[in-house]
């Protein structure tokens, strides 16, 4: 009986060490320099129309990489300014930018028609596409990823600002969501964490 | 006969203090780095300048006059708290022998009703206006939409600085 349970407990205490290695194995420095979302937000998912004026859902990006970015056509400073980044972020990505979608979702679809985005979004990056749609849909959008977004009281003469979310969103090939850029992140950050989900044989 | 020789540079202090309190704010601000970030379509740009004030006194920019753009507010952008916002600035001091920028995601000029389109390329003449009624005329360079900053070759060398791999 007693050799039984000292097998027993041997066996037990080398399970738990297997399972502890495996776990400090698993447990080496994350890669990612953003903050990684990775379980923690849900899938890309929506119903909007692009710039092209075609409806489009989340599905139809599956096999890119996408930078889900809310902002507004009237936003002359910082929606411009996270933009121009994007772009120097892809340009830096060379050959690999291919693979990645900059999604700039309207938080003002009352303005920005297709027309409107197509303009805007192309003045960026080739690889940006506008999204717009109905309101609801869109903040459908913006409550999943607990992005937030109000519209600030007219000036009277039809014009208004629109506060706005300044994060990115980051999402793999399989439309998980995977990392979160805020603009406090270096732009090294970014480039360096797309590097590694666009190389191949990136970790999905 | 002392107070006769004491006179002439009595007056040329005199002539100074005059000349120093009559200068006024533009005379004592320099701009540079220009530019504009041209939107297609008459969308709302952005303009930015840096204001260099070499005199004795805070200066402050009150408004902006243009002949292209029918209306131009001072406005400043932050993104407190996770949140991308912009509010409307009434002026904006420039200290004594000190400069203040108005750079992309901080102050910035927004540039409204452009009265016939901006191409990328022109130079765009804008009045500043200061608070002792003063102002200084200045050309922005109309940049593209993805532009940085007012250097030209910014963005391209960006991506051949630093390749991460």
């Amino acid at each position: 009986m007693k050799p039984r349970l000292t097998r027993t407990l041997l066996l037990l205490a080398l399970l738990a060490c297997t399972t502890l290695l495996a776990a400090c194995h698993r447990g080496e420095p994350a890669p990612w320099r953003l903050t990684d979302v990775t379980g923690h937000m849900p899938d890309l998912d929506f119903k909007l129309t692009d710039d092209h004026g075609k409806a489009v859902t989340g599905a139809d990006y599956k096999g890119k990489v996408v930078l889900l970015y809310f902002g507004y056509t009237h936003c002359p400073d910082v929606c411009p300014l996270t933009l121009a980044q994007l772009h120097v972020v892809m340009q830096r990505l060379g050959p690999l930018a291919d693979d990645a979608r900059i999604l700039f979702v309207s938080v003002d679809p009352a303005r920005d028609t297709p027309d409107v985005m197509h303009a805007y979004v192309n003045a960026f990056d080739p690889r940006a596409v506008g999204l717009s749609g109905e309101p609801r849909a869109i903040e459908a959008l913006s409550k999943r990823y607990r992005s937030a977004f109000t519209r600030e009281p007219d000036k009277g003469d039809g014009q208004y600002e629109v506060s706005h979310s300044s994060a990115i969103y980051v999402f793999d090939r399989e439309g998980k969501a995977r990392l979160l850029s805020t603009p406090a992140n270096p732009q090294d950050d970014l480039v360096h964490d797309l590097h590694l989900l666009l190389s191949p044989g990136a970790k999905s | 006969m002392n107070l006769r020789a004491a006179r002439l540079p009595l007056l040329i202090c005199g002539l100074l203090i005059a000349f120093t309190a009559s200068a006024s704010d533009a005379d004592n601000v320099k701009a540079s780095q220009a530019w504009i970030r041209v939107m297609p379509g008459g969308l709302p740009s952005g303009g930015y300048v840096v204001l260099e004030n070499r005199g004795e006194q805070t200066v402050n920019l009150r408004g902006v006059r243009s002949e292209t753009y029918g209306e131009v507010m001072l406005h400043k952008s932050s993104t407190e708290g996770g949140m991308g916002r912009m509010e409307k600035v009434d002026s904006l001091p420039i200290p004594a022998h000190g400069t203040a920028a108005l750079s992309p995601g901080g102050y910035h000029l927004m540039l409204m009703k452009a009265s016939k389109p901006v191409k990328v390329g022109d130079k765009v003449k804008l009045s500043l206006q200061f608070t002792d009624g003063s102002t200084l005329d200045t050309d922005f360079d109309a940049r593209p939409a993805n532009a940085m900053d007012s250097d030209s070759g910014m963005a391209g060398m960006a991506g051949m600085d630093h390749h991460s791999h």
